[in-house]
C-alpha cells in the first residue's frame, strides 16, 4: 500500500477544465435527448435486477467502456493510473461506494455536478457530506490516527 | 435487439462515450488525482474542482434552458429529480459513498470507464462495487415495503 508515501500528481488545470465541461455537454444532451440524469450510479444500478431500465442505460454503459479503447487509439496510450494493491482496502471501497451511492440516491455525477447544477438544495448538502468523509478517510489513511 | 434501431440508445452511447472521453481526458480514471485532491495536508492537486467546474459551467444553463422545454427529444417526459427531502438516508447513503471514494479514489464512472485499461485491480473494485449497489436497492424495496 502506497498510504504513508503518497503518489504526486500533476495540476492539470487546462485538461481538467476541458473533460469537465465534456461532462457536463453530455449530461446536457443526456437530458436533452433521454429525459434522464447522467448519473452513473442510478444509470448502473437499473440496470441490476430487479428492474432493468437498459434501453438507454445499456448503451450509455457501453458508451463509458468504449471511451478508453478510444482514447487509446487516438493517443497511442491510457492516461497514467495508479490504483492502490490492496485486495481488502478495494474489496471494502467498492462495497462501500456502491452501497451508499445506491442507498443516498447519487454520487459525485448525479448530486455532484447535476444536482448542484439543478441548485438542488439536497444535493448540495449530500456532495458536501461525502467530500467531507472522503477528504476525512484520506486524513486518516495518509496522515494516521496515531500512525 | 430492438434497441439498435432506436434513436435514443444511439445517442445514449454517444453521450455515454463523450461522458467516459470527459472523465479521461480529465485524470479523474487515475484515483491518485482523486485522493490528492482529497489530501490537503499531502500533495494537493486542485485538478478536481476545475473537472467539477467545468461540468457545472456547462450544465447549469443547459439545464436551464431544457426547464423551460416540454418533453425531451426522444422520450415522453423529462424525469428530473422530485425529491427534495434532507432525510438520514441521504445523508448516510453520502457518508457511506465518501469513506469508500476517500479509500481508493473511484466513484463509480471513473471505474466503470476505467475497466477497459484491463487493470485487475479496478475489476475487484467494481465488482464490489455492483454488489454494494444490488445490496442498496434490495435494502431501498425492502423499506419502500414496509412503509407502503
Amino acid at each position: 500500500m502506497w498510504g504513508h508515501r503518497p503518489l504526486e500528481t500533476q495540476f492539470t488545470p487546462w485538461a481538467s477544465l476541458l473533460g469537465g465541461m465534456m461532462i457536463g455537454l453530455s449530461a446536457v444532451a443526456f437530458m436533452a435527448f433521454t429525459g434522464r440524469i447522467a448519473g452513473i450510479s442510478g444509470i448502473v444500478s437499473r440496470l441490476l435486477p430487479p428492474d432493468g431500465t437498459v434501453r438507454t442505460g445499456l448503451p450509455f454503459v457501453i458508451g463509458l467502456l468504449a471511451a478508453a479503447p478510444l482514447y487509446f487509439f487516438a493517443t497511442g496510450g491510457f492516461p497514467a493510473q495508479a490504483v492502490t494493491g490492496n485486495t481488502m482496502l478495494l474489496v471494502v471501497a467498492g462495497l462501500l461506494v456502491g452501497f451508499g451511492a445506491t442507498y443516498g440516491n447519487g454520487c459525485t455525477c448525479g448530486h455532484g455536478v447535476c444536482g448542484i447544477s439543478r441548485l438542488s438544495t439536497r444535493s448540495i448538502i449530500a456532495t458536501i457530506t461525502f467530500m467531507a468523509a472522503a477528504a476525512a478517510t484520506v486524513l486518516v489513511m495518509r496522515h494516521g490516527l496515531g500512525g | 435487439m430492438a434497441w439498435v434501431a432506436d434513436m435514443a440508445a444511439v445517442l445514449s452511447l454517444f453521450c455515454g462515450l463523450l461522458f467516459g472521453l470527459g472523465l479521461l481526458v480529465s485524470g479523474m480514471a487515475n484515483p491518485a488525482k482523486v485522493l490528492n485532491f482529497l489530501d490537503v495536508l499531502g500533495p494537493w492537486d486542485p485538478s478536481l474542482a476545475f473537472v467539477m467546474g467545468g461540468a457545472i459551467v456547462v450544465t447549469a444553463p443547459g439545464f436551464w434552458l431544457l426547464r423551460r422545454r416540454s418533453a425531451p427529444h426522444f422520450a415522453p417526459q423529462f424525469n428530473w429529480p422530485s425529491k427534495t427531502d434532507i432525510d438520514g438516508r441521504l445523508l448516510s447513503g453520502a457518508a457511506l459513498f465518501g469513506t469508500g471514494w476517500g479509500l481508493v479514489g473511484f466513484c463509480p464512472g471513473p471505474a466503470i470507464v476505467a475497466i477497459s485499461f484491463g487493470n485487475p485491480r479496478t475489476f475487484i473494485f467494481v465488482a464490489a462495487m455492483l454488489a454494494g449497489m444490488a445490496a442498496a436497492r434490495a435494502l431501498g424495496q425492502r423499506i419502500n415495503n414496509v412503509v407502503a
